[in-house]
């Protein structure tokens, strides 16, 4: 068996109660269990976080570069889905 | 052949601030230099846990005891940020790894230096890791993204590790005579070492030109070596240490101080492997990497059986 | 010995034991098998040296005579100290390392467990906090028990050589003398009978789950209640303290 480090595990740590979960960085660990205590150890020294999610690096799925145009562009043209572009006159509140 | 229109929007993107992301299109040249310059880093962070580490069991009290564990606990955890931002550009961690075991991947040259007495565990926090942290928030603001966060998440942390250095020497400065002497000692030991890790001079640096550019690299050696000098000669006077350069003075013109002849012979040597301790640090590295196999190998087996246990169930 | 002594006493038995395990695991800092190992240990290594310098503080208060955690760890020699011999065995190979922190986790957890219904409340408040540590401690040195036992045939040797080395140094963890008499009666440290009964049930669980097979010795060491030690102690102590024992009136 060639020599390895172990496979990657991608790391998202929820902060604070209520907030999502955000990507932390990842690990190389060789199950789900010590790729969770792995992430604990490395990215909550400092009282970071309160949940840790790891997900296996091969199983994640990116857009590339080139699907920018394809997938991001077309919402540019739909202002109509902002609050910014419907006027309220100003003497109306809580809207 | 890399097409000119690729490098020219590549380019553009840099000058207007836009970070290069791991799928983004880059020249090869550009991700050739990062591999070199991350994994040098990523390198240098667990070589760098060696020196320190041999006295984490004779520290003198407790208190400094459980920060020197926590400190090198960091270094290894920057190790690892910057190996993870390394294999965004396409290269495993197992293959950084041999290029460090095979002697083909660098580090950096200060840690081939020993560290003799506790004033060293002062002069490293205080003088490494300050000229570290010149060179770091500076690769803060580089193009790639995946280094730029590391180096972010990484400034923060060595900001302790900078004052509990220098902490430690200020206690030794202000102890008793041998305590003195000690924290003297090591000034004079790791100041030459300190000013050379930052690099060669601008005129004995190749390719920095298109490395500026491109922002892989974001000031001088030079540059960031003055700076250096500036704030630390300050801190010694402070606390009554004598710089060990006779030639030290202050411009008052230029506001900077103008330091003495480099040995870049000494420094040259180190990087060739010819440092006090090069030997010892690659044969520690490579002792726990072989000595870890088998645990990597029965980790990674006994993942796959139960994986397969739970197929089957 | 009177309540305050036998205090002293058995604070010294719970902080020693902490302090040098600590000193052990510290060992492999930089050499552990792979970067994120190196991290976890080094996490486990810091937790101890911290309950050790909360229960030394201690210690000394109790004591009463002017002594800190400095001085209690720096300055008794080894057959004042009392930390448990399994303590300061060395960390040979990885598997050896696991085998000797599944042993003393597994202990610790029950102890603290126990010690957190500690009438005194100082001990009851580090026992709370300890207790939250040695869980994670004990979780990430089971799996490891699991992974190297039920592993490969090297590995499952290995970890069945570390058990085997290592058990005849179990039984005195529960040794009870008139320190522990005094103490329980005072409802301020548990009965090791129960923590042994809980000991013995969770390593029977552990080691079987993880194939090793539980050793069949019955020799067994003991000594540290009396201060008496492997060999190992001496050159740990000599390294440990002797910076701090070279400048007898240095601050740091």
């Amino acid at each position: 068996m060639a020599d390895t480090q172990l496979p990657v595990w991608e790391v998202f740590i929820q902060a604070n109660p209520g907030i999502a979960h955000k990507h932390a960085g990842n690990v190389h660990a060789a199950d789900a269990e010590m790729a969770l205590q792995n992430a604990r150890d490395v990215y909550s020294r400092r009282s970071e976080g309160m949940n840790i999610w790891v997900v296996p690096a091969n199983a994640i799925t990116a857009s590339s570069p080139e699907d920018q145009g394809a997938f991001f562009e077309p919402s540019n043209d739909k202002p109509y889905r902002h609050p910014t572009f419907y006027k309220i006159p100003e003497g109306v509140k809580y809207l | 052949m890399e097409d000119a229109k690729q490098i020219e929007a590549f380019e553009a993107k840099i000058v207007s601030g836009v970070k290069i992301e791991p799928k983004d299109w880059m020249p090869e040249a550009y991700r050739k230099q990062l591999i070199r310059m991350m994994s040098q880093h990523a390198h240098s962070e667990i070589v760098g846990m060696l020196p320190e580490g041999n006295w984490i069991t004779r520290a003198p009290n407790l208190r400094r005891k459980a920060i020197l564990l926590a400190k090198v606990q960091d270094e290894a955890g920057h190790g690892l940020y910057l190996y993870s931002a390394t294999e965004t550009l396409g290269i495993d961690r197992t293959e950084l790894l041999e290029q460090l075991h095979s002697g083909k991947a660098k580090y950096s040259s200060i840690f081939n230096y020993p560290t003799l007495t506790w004033a060293d565990i002062g002069a490293i926090g205080w003088l490494v890791d300050g000229a570290a942290i010149m060179n770091q928030t500076a690769l803060a603001r580089g193009s790639y993204g995946p280094y730029s966060r590391a180096m972010v998440r990484i400034c923060k942390e060595e900001s302790f590790h900078n004052r509990q250095g220098y902490e430690i020497m200020m206690h030794l400065a202000q102890g008793t005579a041998e305590q003195k002497a000690m924290a003297q000692d090591a000034f004079n030991r790791w100041w030459w070492p300190s000013i050379m890790m930052l690099g060669p001079s601008d005129d004995k640096s190749p390719n920095s030109d298109q490395l500026m550019r491109w922002k892989v690299k974001m000031e001088s050696n030079d540059a960031i070596r003055q700076r250096f000098i500036d704030r630390t000669v300050p801190q010694a006077d402070f606390i009554g240490l004598t710089v060990p350069d006779k030639d030290l003075k202050f411009n008052e013109e230029t506001g900077h101080y103008e330091h003495g002849p480099i040995n870049w012979d000494e420094f040259f040597e180190v990087i060739k492997g010819n440092g006090p301790c090069n030997a010892k640090r690659l044969k520690d590295r490579k002792d726990a990497d072989i000595k870890g196999r088998w645990v990597r190998e029965a980790a990674l087996a006994y993942a796959k059986k139960r994986a397969k246990e739970k197929e089957v169930a | 010995m009177n309540l305050q002594q036998s205090k002293f006493e058995y604070l010294l038995r719970l902080g020693d034991s902490s302090l040098i395990i600590g000193h052990r695991l510290s060992e492999w800092c930089g050499h552990g098998p792979i970067l994120e190992e190196d991290i976890a240990l080094i996490n486990i290594a810091l937790d101890f040296v911290g309950n050790a310098t909360e229960l030394l503080t201690y210690a000394g208060q109790v004591e009463g005579k002017g002594r800190d955690a400095d001085d209690l760890a720096y300055m008794r020699d080894e057959r004042e100290y009392r930390n448990l011999l399994i303590t300061e065995q060395p960390n040979g190979d990885y598997a050896a390392t696991i085998a000797r922190q599944f042993l003393f986790d597994t202990y610790m957890f029950f102890l603290y467990e126990e010690l957190k219904l500690s009438k005194d409340e100082t001990i009851a408040a580090i026992a709370v906090k300890t207790h939250k540590e040695i869980t994670y401690h004990l979780r990430h040195t089971t799996e490891w028990m699991y992974r190297l036992g039920d592993g490969p045939a090297e590995s499952h040797q290995r970890l069945q050589n570390g058990i085997n080395d290592l058990w005849m140094f179990t039984s005195e963890m529960f040794d009870m003398d008139e320190v522990d008499a005094l103490l329980i009666k005072e409802g301020i440290a548990p009965d090791f009978n129960n923590v042994k009964a809980e000991w013995e049930k969770r390593v029977k669980e552990v080691l079987v789950e993880a194939t090793i097979e539980i050793p069949t010795t019955t020799f067994k060491q003991r000594g540290s209640k009396e201060g008496k030690h492997s060999e190992h102690l001496g050159f740990l102590l000599a390294e440990m303290q002797y910076v701090h024992r070279a400048h007898p009136d240095a601050k740091w």
